[in-house]
């Protein structure tokens, strides 16, 4: 057995609880972000940069974002459409107002912003909780895209009520604009994907990590232990809508190139990204990964088998796609509830008596 | 404010049990609580104190009060009226993850673990109120935060020797037996490093092995750490071998006070326990 969990001894507490405590797991994650950074930049076609992988890490953000939230924090939001549509008007707000700025600055800047919004909307889970704590968030999906389209100020009094990215570079690179290579787009969303992975994974792992799942698991007690209910709920909304606003100014800058409130960040989007964060896995960020993975590659998947291989049309294999993704949501969540991580775990656990599980 | 605080501390001179344990001043007093929901009357003008050191039970039949008590002492619950003084101070007013910062920490009659994190993890946030890093320190894990995790889960390993749960600690909560999670629990709180622990009813729905599993990890907490433990229990044979001094209440009113054998003979306390004629 090549891949094995025994024998790989820790002699400090700091080895005990990094991210990949097994050896080969260690290397695995090196391999492929040696293979995501290095290969695939050179070999990326723009079909595969704009319906696949660019799309997916955008929404991976998103999913960690809203997995902060739900699935550590216990606090249920249907606003994500709403807090990318922050994300996505602050970065062209502050790129049109101050070119001379990179825009990837603009974008945490956006993802700043967000924070603010996020935590403006969490205030009532001080004192709600569940589903009308879901409807709460609600109003703001439905307040921030009226917002964004009543005031033209917003989309700088542009005739057609759109946002337009502007051209931008990064160190002689297009990365923004009509202009902008496959392979540009891609690595902008991968760095961000990695790093804000990075920075969500140090979060849960710690004392504020802690807190959420404290507050997630059973308030009252968190409180009597020491937790402030404000600001764990309110962190939680922040990072949230940090990572939720960064996502929404990438898609909008780096992979629409152009947006309009309601057509891009719809209540649609909330339910997608929500739907990733519930396939995926509530509180993992493998979970989010792979819940972004699955509902951004299986339309693009059925649409190649049922129109490429079978030769339907087109028209009819869209609406049959529609009706395929929501069965085999249905499917998943039947067979595991938490989401695709938990089948992972379990697999993995399955795997390791296997063959002999008795 | 002062002379009473001398007063009260005077008035309970230290002593060495006989047992060879310390007994020092008065950690915790009660003045004159009462505590209301709405028409029902919980407790009833009840005082008592609990001195540093000390292994305080609180006793008494179904309903009487004793939950309420110690959710009142927890800050949980705020008296209509009466006081709570603790380390010589009157305690203002407080949300309950304040009073968790003066140094008090609890156990739940029914278990109050966080399901969905693991034994350690459970255990690492009883040290939450210590933890000093940034939300950025976190987010980078950088400066602080790394050294932090590292010294507080060295802390938290010499509790999980001390309680025998080595062997259990990456397992998620939720999958635990029902006598272990009770014994994570009073890690969780161990972790804090109270001043003062507040068990309520560790030994409920245990068997005898468990319960005296339990009643040892308690007399040594007490013994090793010097923490004052008050504890709600229904089993008398524990209360009366564990405890220094017993308080008994009965319909939200405290009928004796005492060392467990004064409390015994206590006319009152009998009556409440077997039941009385009434004529």
């Amino acid at each position: 057995m090549l891949y094995r969990e025994a024998g790989d001894f820790k002699t400090s507490y700091r080895d005990d609880s990094q991210t990949f405590p097994l050896k080969l797991d260690r290397w695995g994650y090196y391999a492929a972000l040696a293979v995501a950074f290095l290969v695939i930049p050179f070999v990326i076609t723009d079909y595969w940069a704009n319906s696949v992988l660019v799309p997916f890490l955008i929404y991976a953000i998103a999913a960690l974002g809203l997995n902060i939230l739900t699935g550590y924090a216990g606090q249920v939001s249907l606003g994500s459409g709403g807090f990318m549509a922050v994300g996505a008007y602050a970065s062209y707000k502050l790129a049109t107002a101050f070119p001379e700025i990179s825009i990837l600055i603009h974008v945490l800047l956006a993802g700043g912003i967000t924070a603010v919004v996020g935590v403006l909307f969490g205030l009532p889970s001080l004192r709600i909780k569940g589903f009308y704590l879901a409807v709460a968030t609600l109003a703001a999906q439905f307040f921030l895209v009226w917002l964004f389209n009543k005031v033209p100020w917003f989309y700088n009094y542009s005739a057609s009520g759109q946002i337009t990215v502007p051209e931008r570079s990064f160190l002689g690179w297009i990365i923004t604009g009509p202009q902008t290579s496959a392979s540009a787009k891609y690595l902008v969303c991968l760095g961000f994907a990695v790093l804000l992975a990075w920075v969500a994974r140090n979060l849960t792992r710690g004392t504020v990590g802690r807190t959420w799942m404290a507050i997630r698991d059973m308030d009252i007690a968190a409180e009597i232990i020491g937790v402030n209910p404000l600001t764990a709920k309110m962190t939680a909304f922040a990072v949230s809508s940090f990572f939720i606003g960064v996502a929404g100014a990438l898609l909008f800058s780096v992979y629409l190139g152009a947006a309009e409130a309601s057509e891009t960040f719809g209540i649609n989007k909330s339910f997608l990204v929500l739907f990733m964060v519930i396939i995926g896995g509530l509180g993992s960020i493998f979970g989010s990964f792979a819940g972004a993975a699955f509902l951004v590659l299986l339309p693009v998947f059925l649409k190649n088998v049922l129109v490429g291989s079978l030769g339907w049309p087109t028209d009819l294999a869209a609406h049959l796609e529609l009706m395929i993704v929501g069965a085999l949501i249905v499917f998943f969540l039947i067979v595991e509830p938490h989401g695709l991580a938990q089948l992972w775990r379990v697999t993995k656990e399955k795997l390791r008596l296997w063959p002999f599980p008795h | 404010m002062m002379p009473q605080t001398q007063q009260a501390a005077t008035a309970a001179e230290p002593y060495i049990t006989p047992d060879g344990r310390k007994i020092g001043g008065v950690l915790m007093d009660l003045r004159n609580i009462t505590l209301r929901f709405g028409g029902v009357t919980a407790i009833k003008d009840i005082s008592f104190n609990i001195r540093e050191g000390e292994i305080r039970a609180i006793i008494g039949p179904n309903g009487a009060g004793k939950s309420s008590m110690m959710n009142v002492m927890s800050g949980f619950y705020i008296p209509q009226e009466g006081e709570v003084w603790f380390r010589g101070e009157k305690r203002p007013q407080m949300r309950p993850y304040k009073v968790a910062r003066l140094g008090l920490a609890r156990t739940f009659q029914n278990i109050a673990l966080f399901d969905g994190m693991s034994v350690l993890d459970n255990i690492m946030t009883g040290r939450l109120t210590m933890m000093k890093s940034s939300l950025l320190e976190q987010a980078l894990w950088w400066g602080r935060a790394e050294a932090e995790e590292n010294r507080h889960r060295e802390q938290v390993e010499k509790i999980i020797d001390f309680l025998e749960i080595q062997n259990i600690r990456k397992t998620p909560v939720g999958r635990l037996p029902y006598g272990l999670k009770k014994r994570v629990e009073l890690a969780r709180a161990l972790a804090a490093e109270p001043k003062l622990l507040m068990l309520d009813e560790p030994m409920a729905g245990m068997n005898v092995e468990e319960k005296e599993d339990m009643s040892r990890f308690i007399l040594d907490v007490n013994d090793e750490f010097g923490t004052t433990i008050a504890l709600i229990e229904h089993d008398m044979g524990v209360v009366m071998d564990l405890s220094d001094r017993v308080v008994v209440m009965d319909y939200g009113r405290k009928i004796g006070d005492g060392t467990p054998d004064e409390v015994r003979n206590n006319q009152e306390v009998i009556d409440a326990y077997l039941g009385v004629a009434h004529d």
